[in-house]
């Protein structure tokens, strides 16, 4: 049986905006297609073979428990990480984890470096947290589709001059609320501030993912099963729309 | 009359003005008001009352827990004033101290204005009940919350007594000093019946780590979320005694439930007429407070066991002989307390729901947290849900994922047309579980049409 699988890192730390909404997600629509779903855990102090999962996910924490995983992921995680992103696993890092994924985040006087595997910076500048509903334009090699969520965030990124971001912002901060991008997009990784349960928002986006890695895995990207995604689209709107009122 | 004076009736008139020309929203206009002619409004009117002052914050319960120690300060002869429709910013307690008079003051408080209103009002008893996530988009990161109360423990211990959860570790631990020490002045309660634990931790689990050390929590128990049995293997804090604790506990459904307590005046045998193992921790935070406060203790367990349930919190009415049965839901903590009650409820024919999803400012604009309730509790036990409200189709996207049949769920966005389908298609009783600007406007429709007084009448 085709079979799906998934790791979640540091799931008991970075799960602050219901995170587990998109494992929920992700682990349904495969079950409906008949595809195997395989989960796995590593939390602090584990690491993790890189060849043995195909979708990694990385969710938000709070300022605490993003400081302890930083240096544990630095020290545990960044070579695994780095070597499933070079072998095409697909990778999905939201709000913290997408901060983690950097240089490093500048927290006033505090530095906690991050894992360098993309090129971007983060700083907590004075001044209000971005704050809102959020949609933006991203095209992942099918055409220019619509992201919508939530966002909530005191850093602000910055992508090196070399990244490409994961979408272009329609309404809402972004990265850092001034030059209109947001995200990051690095072959099959990509980072978000659309945080929390964003693949429920978008279910194209969490079957963009589930055929990523099963591409990976098996060699051949997949044509995925419809469903009936009524609900999902009606889910997809409302939030849109959220965003856009 | 003083400049001060002047002003007070001025927005007393105004309030007065506003409730006869029928409009909503008389609840905080007075308040209002007064604090922009007045910033420092709550000092004065705090000022003139002649007793003590009690203020309750908590993330779940406080308005029930108010009206618990409400309750008993009135089976004891007593009358606070108090801003018993759960309007609990400056405004809200500025609008209860002008419009009502009383000995004392009791005063539910939004946990984010509680440093605030605590350092105008110096009240004599602070009762914290517990810290769950919750509209993060407005409170920023609980540290940030846990930080500020804190503070304000620090800065008011000797001028005033707590009444804290013991079960809450984030709680439990603002009893301590700097050094790790007890403070003066701290009444703990608590759960101890261990078989109401829950079988494993939930998802929203909210205290992993300890304040002091940073280590991670063991618990040995838990029975609401992160309220339990616990303890740091780090720096070897640990869950102190409570002096008021549950000892037996039986629940009976939306019947309510039965508690033996142990206080410091002997034990105690509730009735509680509202269900739910969250609600015997508010009625275990009102007798601390009551005991604290000098209600005599054989007053207790009957007002009590009259009382009814705060505002929208527990209810049910009938509407065209369909009994209609209402349970707030507002966070992940509360929505999976409500998700247990209904669980006993479930029949062979299945449940009958109205869930109505708003994403108003008093609601919380971000929606994740439907993510982190738990509808998996209900999988196998819903005959039908109408989604409502302004997010209801994303709504219906949770429930469909967490296992109900596809087919029971039907989304209907507005408030009144959802309504009424689904006490059409009900079989028996229907129960409509609001987030807290749905409940308003579901509080509202069932006034038109005259099933349900308005509350602030």
């Amino acid at each position: 049986m085709t079979e799906l699988r998934l790791l979640a890192l540091y799931p008991e730390q970075m799960n602050i905006y219901a995170d587990r909404g998109n494992i929920v997600f992700l682990r349904r629509r495969c079950e409906w297609r008949g595809i195997g779903f395989e989960y796995a855990a590593a939390g602090p102090g584990e690491r993790f073979e890189p060849g043995s999962h195909d979708l990694i996910y990385l969710g938000g924490g709070q300022d605490r428990d993003q400081r302890a995983v930083a240096a544990d992921m630095v020290e545990t995680k960044r070579e695994a990480l780095g070597t499933a992103l070079a072998d095409g696993a697909a990778v999905l890092a939201v709000c913290g984890g997408y901060q983690l994924l950097g240089h490093s985040y500048q927290l006033g006087e505090e530095r906690l470096e991050g894992l360098g595997l993309v090129d971007l910076e983060t700083v907590r500048k004075p001044g209000p947290r971005l704050i809102g509903n959020v949609a933006i334009e991203a095209d992942l090699g099918s055409g220019k589709r619509t992201v919508a969520g939530f966002e909530n965030h005191g850093g602000r990124t910055y992508l090196g001059s070399g990244e490409q971001p994961f979408g272009r912002v329609i309404k809402g901060f972004g990265n850092n609320g001034e030059d209109g991008l947001e995200g990051v997009k690095e072959g099959n990784l990509i980072g978000t501030y659309l945080h929390g349960p964003l693949l429920p928002k978008n279910a194209w986006l969490a079957d963009h993912l589930i055929a990523t890695a099963l591409e990976r895995r098996y060699g051949t990207r997949p044509d995925l099963e419809p469903l009936n995604d009524s609900l999902e689209l009606a889910a997809h709107e409302s939030a849109r729309a959220a965003a856009l009122d | 009359m003083t400049a001060f004076g002047a002003k007070v009736a001025v927005a007393r008139a105004v309030g007065a003005a506003s409730r006869r020309s029928g409009r909503g929203g008389g609840t905080t206009l007075p308040g209002r008001l007064l604090l922009k002619l007045e910033p420092e409004a709550l000092r004065r009117l705090g000022a003139d009352l002649d007793g003590e002052t009690t203020i309750v914050s908590a993330t779940n319960g406080k308005t029930t827990t108010a009206g618990m120690i409400a309750a008993l300060l009135e089976a004891d002869g007593r009358r606070p004033v108090h801003n018993r429709a759960g309007s609990n910013m400056t405004w809200g307690v500025a609008t209860a101290l002008l419009e009502q008079k009383g000995q004392e003051g009791l005063f539910e408080v939004d946990e984010a204005w509680l440093s605030q209103i605590a350092s105008q009002l110096d009240p004599s008893l602070i009762v914290l009940g517990n810290l769950f996530r919750d509209q993060l988009d407005r409170y920023g990161e609980m540290e940030t919350l846990v930080d500020d109360w804190a503070r304000t423990v620090e800065a008011r211990t000797d001028r005033t007594r707590f009444v804290l959860n013991a079960d809450d570790p984030a709680i439990a631990d603002l009893g301590r000093d700097a050094g790790g020490e007890p403070r003066d002045g701290i009444a703990y309660f608590g759960i101890e019946d261990p078989s109401q634990a829950l079988p494993e931790l939930q998802h929203a689990f909210d205290a992993k780590h300890c304040r002091r050390c940073g280590h991670p929590y063991a618990y040995e128990r838990a029975f609401v979320g992160h309220l339990g049995h616990y303890s740091c293997a780090g720096c070897g804090a640990r869950r102190p005694q409570p002096t008021v604790a549950a000892t037996e506990i039986e629940l009976l459904g939306m019947e309510g439930s039965r508690v033996a307590l142990r206080t410091p005046a002997g034990p105690l045998r509730l009735e509680l007429p509202l269900p739910g193992l969250y609600n015997v921790y508010n009625a275990l935070a009102a007798v601390a407070a009551g005991l604290e406060l000098g209600v005599a203790p054989e007053r207790i367990a009957p007002a009590l066991a009259g009382m009814r349930a705060a505002f929208g919190r527990v209810e049910t009415i009938e509407v065209a002989g369909t009994p209609l049965s209402i349970l707030l839901i507002k966070n992940p903590a509360g929505a999976n307390e409500v998700l247990r009650t209904l669980r006993l409820e479930a029949g062979e024919e299945g449940l009958d729901l109205w869930i109505a999803l708003n994403d108003r400012t008093a609601d919380g604009r971000d929606v994740s947290w439907v993510w982190d309730a738990d509808f998996e509790l209900l999988d196998g036990a819903v005959r039908r849900v109408l989604c409502a409200g302004t997010r209801a189709p994303e709504l219906a996207v949770r429930l469909k994922y967490a296992g109900w049949p596809v087919e029971a769920i039907e989304v209907e966005a507005e408030i009144g047309p959802s309504l009424d389908r689904a006490l059409e298609g009900a079989g028996g009783r229907l129960f409509a579980l609001p987030t807290y600007t749905a409940l308003l406007e579901l509080r509202k429709l069932l006034a038109d049409r005259g099933h349900a007084e308005e509350f602030w009448r």
